[in-house]
């Protein structure tokens, strides 16, 4: 059985359709890299999955359990996805450790001590371990995401969404968080990512999406597809990014 | 009979401004515990308590505090519920001051970016831990300041608790004026204890405002 699975997925803002009929099923340890232009959907599909947005018709299940089923306990479903944003969204408020183990803490119910051993790991996965007790503002913007990556990592979750996690970092900043993905990509983590590292992609997506106007357009094996592209759309916009 | 304005004098204004202050802490508690309630009803995500408190908000700032204070004493007595003024101060303040601080707080809980309520949610965290973990705590320095507004306009506005028999700063000052036939000394009494109340409170919202500027 398919870990997430998007059946004949309709997702709109008012009159504007931004998920037109959209499948999808991704197996447990695949890479699923989503591409395509702005505005095409592909942040609206990852919210869509972990039940961020609602969708107005078709289906989405994470490990058999329907994330638009009204009875569905969101709080579980959220343990099993993780979610990292473009704009870190670390909390301001909170050092790396608290931002790491507040929801260990208040949602799984772990003791202050065991929390943090469960931080000190992730961060070691992060290479930021020598960070637990700095505050956000203290780190760089690619320190901020591989904090903002070991937080959701802390709820062991069964999937990870990203969404184009380097495309707010400078170059250099680019290479490290890469560097993790990469990590957790050789651990066997499932993984979908939005993002615009076609050379990534390439190297270890297991398979390529490419998202055009609320669809998707083309998907395929990874370096096949993105070698030769069977849609206009998709090589038009291969020659966009990569030229 | 009059007599002249001395130590006296000022000892009962003292006393009275004590009345002043306790009215102040009772209205500002039995206000925040509205406001709270209410800054909340207006970001839950469960529209007929947003409409509640919207309409809530509207009716308090579109009647005049006087009203209620008269309403709940009064209104009450007439209708063979005597009331304690106190009582009624209390009531009128609380349900008054709840609908402003009510405001403020929602203002400062919105401040805070979506996307933080966003990142609480994608762990796990459920509505009201999100607001306890996440948004109430980075919304406090964005609320201090105009609380402690707030709280200075209160003190004040407990003069009107005179109006249901409560003798509080303002009423004794009236009561000396008529007495001593010194309104000018003594009203320029009465404005300087109300000033000593209220200084210290915006000179330490002040400060904490730039401590909280400085810090993240
Ligand atoms: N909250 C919203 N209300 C209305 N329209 C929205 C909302 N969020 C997104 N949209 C619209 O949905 C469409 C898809 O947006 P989405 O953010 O999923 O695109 P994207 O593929 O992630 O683009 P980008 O590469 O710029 O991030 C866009 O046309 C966008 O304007
Ligand atoms: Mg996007």
């Amino acid at each position: 059985m398919a870990l997430v699975e998007l059946n004949h997925v309709t997702k709109r803002y008012g009159a504007l359709t931004v998920l037109d009929d959209v499948s999808l099923s991704v197996q447990k340890g695949e890479i699923i890299a989503v591409i395509g232009r702005s505005g095409s959907g592909k942040s609206t599909m990852l919210r869509c999955i972990n039940g961020l947005e609602r969708i107005q018709g078709g289906d989405i299940t994470v490990d058999g359990v329907r994330v638009n089923d009204p009875a569905t306990n969101l709080r579980n479903l959220r343990q099993q996805v993780g979610i990292v944003f473009q704009s870190f969204n670390l909390f301001p408020h909170l050092s790396v450790a608290g931002n790491i183990t507040l929801a260990p803490r208040v949602v799984k119910g772990k003791d202050p001590g065991m929390a943090r051993e469960v931080a000190l790991d992730v961060l070691r996965r992060v290479g930021l371990e020598d960070k637990i007790d700095a505050f956000p503002d203290e780190l760089s913007g690619g320190q901020q995401q591989r904090v903002a990556i070991a937080r959701s990592l802390a709820m062991d979750p069964q999937v990870m969404l990203f969404d184009e996690v380097t495309s707010a970092l400078d170059p250099e900043l680019t290479g490290e968080v890469i560097k993790v993905l990469e990590a957790m990509a050789n651990k066997g983590m499932t993984m979908i990512l939005v993002t615009h590292e076609i050379g990534f992609a390439r190297r270890f997506g297991s398979r390529v999406v490419f998202m055009h106007q609320g669809r998707i357009w083309e998907e395929g094996a990874a370096a096949a597809t993105l070698a030769s592209p069977r849609t206009p759309e998709l090589e038009t916009f291969l020659n966009a990014v990569l030229h | 009979m009059i007599r002249s304005f001395g130590m006296i004098d000022i000892f009962y204004l003292l006393a009275a401004a004590r009345w002043t202050i306790m009215l102040t802490v009772v209205a500002f508690l039995g206000a925040s515990l509205v406001g709270i309630t209410i800054a909340v009803f207006r970001v839950v995500p469960f529209w007929p308590l947003r409409w509640f408190a919207v309409g809530y908000i509207q009716v308090v700032q579109g009647t005049p505090l006087l009203v209620w204070l008269f309403g709940l004493y009064f209104g009450l007595s007439i209708l063979g519920f005597p009331v304690n003024p106190w009582f009624a101060a209390a009531v009128a303040f609380s349900a008054y001051g709840g609908a402003f601080l009510g405001e403020i707080w929602r203002g400062a809980l919105v401040s805070i970016a979506k996307t933080q309520w966003e990142a609480g949610a994608s762990l796990g965290l459920s509505f009201f831990e999100q607001l306890r973990y996440v948004i109430v705590p980075q919304s406090v320095r964005v609320a201090i300041p105009p609380t402690v507004g707030f709280l200075v306009q209160l003190i004040k506005n407990t003069s009107l608790a005179a109006t249901i028999g409560l003798v509080e700063l303002t009423r004794e000052g009236q009561l000396t004026s008529a007495a001593t036939f010194r309104p000018f000394v003594v009203y320029l009494t009465v404005a300087a204890l109300y000033f000593l109340m209220c200084f210290p409170l915006t000179q330490w919202s002040r400060s904490l405002e730039r401590k909280l500027h400085g810090a993240r």
